[in-house]
């Protein structure tokens, strides 16, 4: 087993801060926003490590900071303390302390994001086998035939119909803009893949195949995950451990059944305890 | 007696601590067993004496409260399931301990055959291969090969118990955890169930199991340790 990514007090805070910032916040105090200068405290000193194809689930309510987590890493935003090591075969990487190159670099051809909104994920203005070709270009691959074969591929495995792979991704229904941007994300084979709330909001029919496809990935081509989600359901079947998450910080993780049978915190009881 | 045992369980106790009623709910208290391979255990006692809470805290489903879980491993190691690191626990899932539960959890929509596979498909088989052990066990396990590509949510319960069971056996593991696995099963499945088991335990697996009727213990138990329920004056308010 071996460790693709280790996430050392990991701090986001919005707003200009002050040192009453992280005394003033947190799950006992009930709140994220500083009373004394009105920042937003999204992350406090998140530690974790991932390892070489496994599934993390960050699971928490709306406003807990799991999404922070994801778009930290996945450098949409940039931290306001902390560390990440990214372990790349015989290479590290200091995430937060990389240039504006080698950070490109890392999205291009290392990493995986998909976003709860296609918007994010996907260029609109370009056709989905084009959405693909874009990222498989950024690799180097050059063959207009060669990039297009792999294209129709991807959206083979992702369940698109590839006889639509030239149509505008907003002819597509949810479901299917969803796939699409899985099948970009995986263009480049990434062996690390942020999920960021990817079945939220689709029918019930749509996430079960979603899941399983994302299962399914995961044990074919051996990817590291960090799936952030508010649904139980889904850390369920994802995730082999989970790290719960509230007003910025952690409070409890373990193993995915151990944290849903046998939680520990008085918050995680409750959130358990509420799902139907 | 000769061998040493593949499992020590050493004063393990389980409480629950609810917070929102403030309480402590004794479940399991200082219970002490071995399991040997090729040999089964059999847990036996009332409900609410603690038995699935043994089973789910060596799986480490149940964080235990105390005590030590001496588990040997197939490269040599000893590691103490009470406390070891979580990575080191899923890796012992996907290779050495098994666990069939009363009740089958499985992704929605996913046909039998892939459900029972997935222990397989986990360790990186190639999935045509997967499905074919998977149907072999279906087979012999009598699930008529009319429902291997149909996912098993409209199921009876003694075919999901089966389909549970085969999932478990699938993987051969060298520990197995059993909680009731013929519970809804009728006599002749159960005898099939039994001599499956007889099977895997002259192959070599170490079992620890807890049986519905008493039957199956004598047919099946080398060793039986008895649980007591927790007192009920043991159950206190969280000061």
């Amino acid at each position: 087993m071996e460790k693709i990514l280790e996430v050392n007090k990991l701090t986001k805070v919005f707003g200009k801060g002050c040192p009453n910032c992280f005394d003033k916040t947190g799950p006992e105090l009930d709140t994220n926003v500083c009373p004394d200068c009105g920042s937003v405290v999204a992350a406090h000193e998140l530690s974790f490590d991932l390892y070489k194809g496994e599934i993390l689930g960050i699971m928490g309510e709306s406003g807990s900071g799991k999404s922070t987590v994801v778009k930290n890493l996945f450098f949409d935003q940039e931290p306001t303390s902390g560390h990440a090591i990214f372990y790349d075969d015989d290479k590290q990487y200091d995430l937060f302390s990389l240039n504006a190159a080698q950070k490109r670099h890392l999205r291009n051809h290392r990493f995986g994001m998909v976003y709860q909104n296609p918007h994010l994920g996907l260029n609109f203005g370009i056709s989905s086998g084009g959405n693909i070709a874009e990222r498989l270009l950024m690799n180097d691959l050059r063959h207009y035939k060669e990039i297009r074969e792999r294209a129709r591929e991807l959206l083979e495995r992702t369940e698109v119909l590839t006889n639509r792979m030239d149509e505008l991704p907003g002819n597509f229904s949810g479901g299917m803009q969803q796939r699409v941007q899985i099948a970009k994300a995986l263009a480049i084979n990434p062996p690390l893949l942020f999920l960021d709330e990817v079945t939220t909001g689709l029918d019930l029919s749509v996430q079960a195949k979603i899941l399983d496809l994302i299962l399914e990935i995961q044990q074919e081509m051996n990817t590291a995950m960090i799936v952030v989600t508010h649904d139980l359901g889904v850390v369920r079947l994802l995730a082999g451990r989970t790290i719960v998450m509230k007003y910025g910080r952690i409070i409890e993780s373990g193993l995915t059944d151990q944290i849903l049978e046998d939680p520990q915190h008085a918050y995680t009881q409750r959130l358990v305890a509420s799902a139907l | 007696m000769t061998a040493q045992p593949i499992l020590s369980v050493e004063g393990f106790s389980k409480q629950f601590e609810l917070h929102e009623q403030n309480k402590l709910i004794p479940s399991s208290s200082d219970v002490d067993f071995n399991v040997y391979a090729g040999k089964l255990t059999a847990l036996i006692g009332p409900t609410g004496a603690g038995k699935s809470s043994v089973l789910k805290g060596i799986f480490r489903t149940y964080l235990p409260s105390s005590g030590r879980i001496h588990y040997h491993c197939a490269n040599g190691l000893v590691m103490d399931l009470a406390r070891c690191d979580e990575h080191q626990i899923l890796a012992l899932r996907q290779t050495e301990i098994g666990f069939v539960t009363q009740f089958l959890h499985a992704l929605p929509r996913q046909a039998t055959e892939d459900v029972v596979a997935q222990p397989l498909f986990q360790r990186g088989m190639d999935r045509e291969q997967a499905r074919q052990k998977a149907r072999e066990v279906l087979d012999k396990l009598t699930i008529p090969e009319r429902l291997w590509g149909v996912p098993p949510a409209t199921f009876s319960g003694g075919e999901k118990q089966r389909v549970n069971l085969a999932r478990g056996l699938i993987a051969k593991p060298r520990l197995l955890l059993l909680d009731e696995p013929t519970a809804s099963l009728d006599p002749k499945t159960t005898d099939v169930v039994v001599e499956m088991i007889q099977e895997m335990k002259l192959e070599g697996t170490a079992m620890l199991a807890i049986f519905h009727h008493p039957e199956l213990v004598e047919r099946l138990a080398d060793n039986v340790v008895t649980l007591t329920p927790p007192t009920i004056d043991t159950a206190k308010e969280v000061a």
